[in-house]
Order: C-alpha cells, then sequence, then structure tokens
C-alpha cells in the first residue's frame, strides 16, 4: 500500500481574530498606564490580582498538566518570601535583586522536596507536600534573625531606596510610597505575562505535547518514549522558581512578614485551587476568569467574614459537579473560542479522502 | 546474532507462575506470533520484554545489550514498539497527537518531521478520517487500531502486538494482516499474540505456544499445531 502522499500541514489554529489581538493591546496598554491614572487602592487591588494569577498559572501547570496535585505550594511562596527578606535584612540587598535570588534559591529548594514528594503516588504525594510545607514553616520560625514565630518587617528605606523608584518618583511625580507601589504592580505585570507567555510556549512545544501524553496516561506515554519522570520534575522546579518569584514580589509589596502568613494554605494553595477550579483546570484561559471572579466575590463577600469561605465552598461544588472542566471550558465547548489554541490539527488528506477542512473544533 | 533473546525469564505472582523459565529469540525482521488460553501469561510476557514488569530471574537481551533493567522508555528508544491489549490512549488528546507524541519522543525526531510519518501511518492503518477526533471518543476497534498506529510511529525495530484483530470482521482483518505484512516486509520484526489463528498463521513464520507460564513448544505453525502436546491444550477450545 503505498499512495502517495501530498504534503500534510499541521496546524495550531490561532483563530484569534484581528479584533481580539487589537483589544489584548489595548487591554495591555491600559494595564501598564493605569499606575498613572488610577488611585492606589486600584494599583495594590491590580497587583493583588496578578500576583494570584501568577500562583494560579503555576498551579494549574503542576496540576492540570504535570498531574502533580500539590496541596504544599505555599512552601514556596512562604520560602521565597523569607529568602528574599534575608537577603534584604541581612545581606543588605536590594529588595528587587532580592526577588531574583529569592526564586533561585525556591527552585533550589524543589529538588530536595522533589526527592521526597515524587516516592509518594496520588493522594500520598499531596498529603507529602502538605507536610514539606509545615516543616519548613516550623524551620523558618526559629529563625531569630527574621523575627521567629512573631515575624518582622523590611527596613522602611529598603523600600523607599528600590532600583527604579527614585526614576519613577522623577518621572511622574508620584510620592515614595505610590512609586513603590507602581514598581511591583510592573514588576507582577511583566511576571504575569512572562509566567503566561512561557506556559504557552511550552504547550506548544515537543515538550509540551510530552506533557499532555504524560497527564493522560503515564504508563503509555513512558511506553512511547516520554521520560515522563523528568518532566515532571523539570515542570516542578520551573513552578518552584516562578512561585518562589511570586512569593518574594507579594511580600516586597507587603513588607511585613510572619512564618503564619508567608506559609498559609489557605491563602497561598485553597483560593488558588478554588480560582483553577472554577476557572478550568487544564487550559491557560481557564486561572485567567478563575482569578478575576475570585477576586469579585472577595469584594462583595469579603465583609461577611465565615459566610464569605462558605460561598465560595458552594461554588466550587457546584462548578466541579456540572461543569468540571470550569468556567472557561463550558463557554470554550459551547463556543469553540480558544485564546491560547494548542491543539495539532492536521489538514490536507490522501487522494483516495476527498480532502475536507478540518473540523475547527 | 538475534534482535531479541529472552533467556530463562521467570516471574511469580505470589504463588502464581506466570513465566517460567522461558527463553526464545527472534531475529532481525522476524515474525513470530504466540498462542495459549487465556491466562497463561502471553500479556505478562510482553510486559517482561517491554520493562513493565521486572523478571524474578533471567536475562532480556535487545540488540546485543542486555536491558534486564532497563526502564519501558529505554527500551521504546532502542527500538521496541508494544500495543497494549487493553488499549491506553492518550484521550485528551486527538488521534493525530496521540501519533506525534510517539513520532517525536520515541522515534527521537522534532515534531515538524514526524508530522508527515504520523500521518502516513494513519492513512496506512485507516484512521486518517479520525485524525483530528479526541481519542477519547473512539470505539474499543478505533481503540485497537490506534494502539497499532501509535507503535509503527515509534519506528520500530521490533513490533509487539497484543490481541489487536478480536472483533474484527473478515474483510478488516484480511486488511489487518496485509498491513503487518507490509510492515514486516520492511524489516520490522513483530511479535504477535493472538487467538485469530488464520490471521497469525498467515504472517508469522513460527509460532510460540504457552501454557501456564511455560513455553510448549516453539516452531513451524503446522507441525506445532499436529503436536500432541499442543492438541491437547486446543483440544475442545479451537481446531
Ligand atoms: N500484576 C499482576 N499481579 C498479579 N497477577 C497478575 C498480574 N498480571 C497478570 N496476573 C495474572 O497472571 C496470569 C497471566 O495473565 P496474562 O499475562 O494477562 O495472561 P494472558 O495474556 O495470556 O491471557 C493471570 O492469571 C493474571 O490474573
Ligand atoms: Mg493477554
Amino acid at each position: 500500500m503505498s499512495i502517495a502522499i501530498p504534503s500534510f500541514k499541521v496546524e495550531t489554529r490561532s483563530g484569534t481574530s484581528s479584533l481580539a489581538a487589537l483589544a489584548a493591546f489595548a487591554g495591555l496598554a491600559l494595564a501598564i498606564a493605569a499606575p498613572l491614572v488610577v488611585s492606589r487602592g486600584v494599583v495594590q487591588d491590580l497587583f493583588f490580582i496578578l500576583t494570584t494569577l501568577v500562583l494560579a498559572q503555576n498551579w494549574n501547570l503542576l496540576a492540570g498538566y504535570a498531574g502533580l496535585i500539590s496541596v504544599g505550594q505555599q512552601v514556596f511562596v512562604g520560602f521565597g518570601a523569607y529568602a528574599m527578606f534575608g537577603a534584604v535584612i541581612l545581606a543588605g540587598l536590594d529588595p528587587i535583586a532580592a526577588i531574583l535570588i529569592a526564586g533561585a534559591l525556591s527552585a533550589l529548594l524543589a529538588i530536595p522536596t522533589a526527592f521526597f514528594t515524587f516516592r509518594l503516588q496520588g493522594p500520598y504525594f499531596a498529603i507529602g507536600t502538605w507536610v514539606v510545607a509545615e516543616v519548613v514553616r516550623l524551620l523558618l520560625a526559629q529563625w531569630k534573625a527574621l523575627g521567629g514565630g512573631t515575624g518582622t518587617s523590611l527596613p522602611r528605606d529598603a523600600t523607599r531606596d528600590m532600583i527604579g523608584v527614585d526614576l519613577i518618583r522623577d518621572l511622574f511625580g508620584m510620592k515614595a510610597a505610590a512609586a513603590s507601589d507602581a514598581l511591583t504592580y510592573w514588576i507582577a505585570l511583566l511576571l504575569a505575562l512572562a509566567t503566561i507567555g512561557f506556559i504557552y510556549r511550552l504547550l506548544r512545544s515537543k515538550q509540551g505535547l510530552g506533557l499532555a501524553a504524560v497527564r493522560d496516561n503515564e504508563q503509555a506515554a513512558r511506553a512511547v518514549g516520554v521520560d515522563a519522570r523528568r518532566m515532571k520534575a523539570l515542570v516542578y522546579v520551573a513552578t518552584a522558581f516562578v512561585t518562589g518569584v511570586a512569593g518574594a514580589l507579594i511580600y516586597v509589596q507587603k513588607a511585613r512578614i510572619s512564618p503564619d502568613a508567608a506559609f498559609s494554605v489557605t491563602d497561598w494553595t485553597a483560593y488558588v485551587i478554588f480560582i483553577v477550579v472554577i476557572g478550568g483546570i487544564g487550559t491557560i484561559e481557564g486561572p485567567i476568569v478563575g482569578v478575576v471572579l475570585f477576586f469579585l466575590l472577595q469584594k462583595l463577600f469579603a465583609d461577611f467574614g465565615s459566610w464569605y469561605l462558605l460561598v465560595l465552598g458552594v461554588i466550587g461544588i457546584l462548578v466541579m459537579l456540572f461543569t468540571p472542566r470550569g468556567l472557561w471550558g463550558l463557554f470554550s465547548d459551547r463556543t469553540g473560542i480558544q485564546l491560547f489554541p494548542v491543539r495539532r490539527t492536521l489538514i490536507g488528506g490522501p487522494p483516495a479522502h476527498t480532502p475536507k477542512g478540518g473540523p475547527n473544533g | 546474532m538475534s534482535l531479541l533473546e529472552l533467556e530463562r525469564i521467570s516471574k511469580r505472582f505470589g504463588a502464581l507462575t506466570v513465566a517460567d523459565e522461558i527463553s526464545f529469540s527472534v531475529g532481525e525482521g522476524e515474525a513470530l506470533g504466540i498462542i495459549g488460553p487465556n491466562g497463561a501469561g502471553k500479556s505478562t510476557l510482553f510486559n517482561l520484554i517491554a520493562g513493565n514488569i521486572a523478571p524474578d530471574s533471567g536475562t532480556v537481551r535487545f540488540g546485543g545489550m542486555d536491558v534486564t533493567r532497563t526502564p519501558p522508555m529505554g527500551r521504546c528508544l532502542s527500538g521496541m514498539g508494544r500495543t497494549f491489549q487493553i488499549p491506553q490512549p492518550f484521550e485528551k488528546l486527538t488521534v493525530f497527537e496521540n501519533l506525534l507524541v510517539a513520532g517525536s519522543f520515541g522515534a527521537r525526531r522534532r515534531e515538524a518531521e514526524a508530522c508527515d510519518r504520523c500521518a502516513e501511518i494513519l492513512v496506512d492503518t485507516g484512521l486518517f478520517d479520525k485524525a483530528n477526533v479526541l481519542a477519547g471518543g473512539l470505539t474499543l476497534l478505533q481503540r485497537k487500531r490506534l494502539e497499532l498506529a501509535r507503535a509503527l510511529a515509534t519506528e520500530p525495530r521490533l513490533l509487539l502486538l497484543d490481541e489487536i484483530a478480536g472483533g474484527l470482521t473478515e474483510a478488516e482483518c484480511h486488511q489487518l494482516v496485509a498491513t503487518i505484512s507490509a510492515i514486516q516486509q520492511k524489516g520490522v520484526a513483530v511479535i504477535w499474540i493472538e487467538h485469530v489463528l488464520h490471521a497469525l498463521t498467515s504472517v508469522v513464520e513460527r509460532l510460540l505456544v504457552l501454557n501456564f507460564g511455560k513455553v510448549i513448544g516453539i516452531g513451524k505453525p503446522d507441525e506445532l499445531m499436529a503436536s500432541r502436546a499442543v492438541q491437547e491444550i486446543y483440544l475442545g477450545i479451537e481446531l
């Protein structure tokens, strides 16, 4: 059977119309200009949204693609934050430089952590990640130079004299506090864009295809030559780096740290899981939708105390029951719209068949 | 020199011996059939060859190298392609993407290089119409065909096929035999576990009969089927 085969074409369909591209461009311009137009309170809200989005994208990559359901990602937020504090207070580094060091140290921490948790399967892996987070929290709470169990603050002038703050003050005539908020906001924006860009590139690459195979069926993936273990380990270390950077950045902005807050499983993992699940796990769009919804819910219900958590819980359960692929999944299934298409569609056909256009869905 | 060599491979699951001192070899480009009753240990033998299960004792050599301790990924990369008796598709990937994983990782190619080959394999295995369909939505027969296609995409030197002809119509079975013969003619060695004897014997030169983890006989199909030991096993089952 030797049928002459015409050249096939493979497409990762990017159905983004020029209209959508224009909208994205306008959105980006607005996001960059935000600190110059909106109040400091709004800048801080946007900072929260962006950093939470980074955490959510990372958890989504970890759980939705590498199949690593971690409930201990707060370890990298807390460790990154403490590493930054250590670098600023003990080594006198600039907070911005300390953020990168914090990321590198978090990635380093991920190596021994993976060594322990990767021996555990399924739910035991999840429990293992949480145990690791608790152990690191307890250890850092012993660190007297950084305030022990009660925590400490960044020196006042450290955030004031950060690289770039002066420039922003001069350029836009802002007060020091506003300038430092603007700076952390822009870094958060850059981090969020870089994270999404990195994940999107990864998913469109050969490695991303292998990762999706591992997610679907690890045994089969190994049988066709995918190094599942290495792939998971790399994703784990990469997400530890980015999560550590995000943790450090969040705490540059907060300027005050304590072990309980920095290693909070609720703030840095439970909310993040909620965001990914309601938005849609296994898509890049899902966490974006999730984080916006989460922010709105928080604004609406935060005054109601424990009712707020109850509402979150009920919404989470309803979404899991009725649209397991999340709100974005529901929307995408109905409309066929994808902002970050990664599917490889084969178009063209052999002479025997009449070539028909791809199903486009 | 033979491509695959098993030397006194044994494996027990608790009290159950599923592989009992199994030794045989398969040459470059040769086709070997494996038959035996259900539970004889045929699929387990594939798992031992492909590295999913480690033997209690014995040696597996592939291409002259001792691969007894090599994990499945390494064996795939050195040229073993396998199907699973219970299909294991990547369900949230399309049929084409399923092949692309195998064609880029298993055959160590860049993704763009693998594309054309994978498309050809889809044509050869009759799956081209389903190229852009999610593998999770395939019927059992289509899933079995996908197993074959995906194993082929790894560009193997040895192809391990575990019961892929069951449930096919006469015409489809004929087509499958032609496909596998064509693969073998390109120099790929094939080991095929199959209950559909006439399909099997129209491809393979030698047959191996397995029962309770033991090799009952190995040799030319007609001579083997005439032997007493084999007839005892198959009396009342087939023939
Ligand atoms: N992982 C396992 N653990 C325990 N028993 C197993 C395992 N895999 C297979 N078996 C048993 O080994 C025997 C051989 O199984 P199998 O190799 O699948 O047979 P066949 O493919 O010849 O039908 C069966 O009795 C089966 O129940
Ligand atoms: Mg079997």
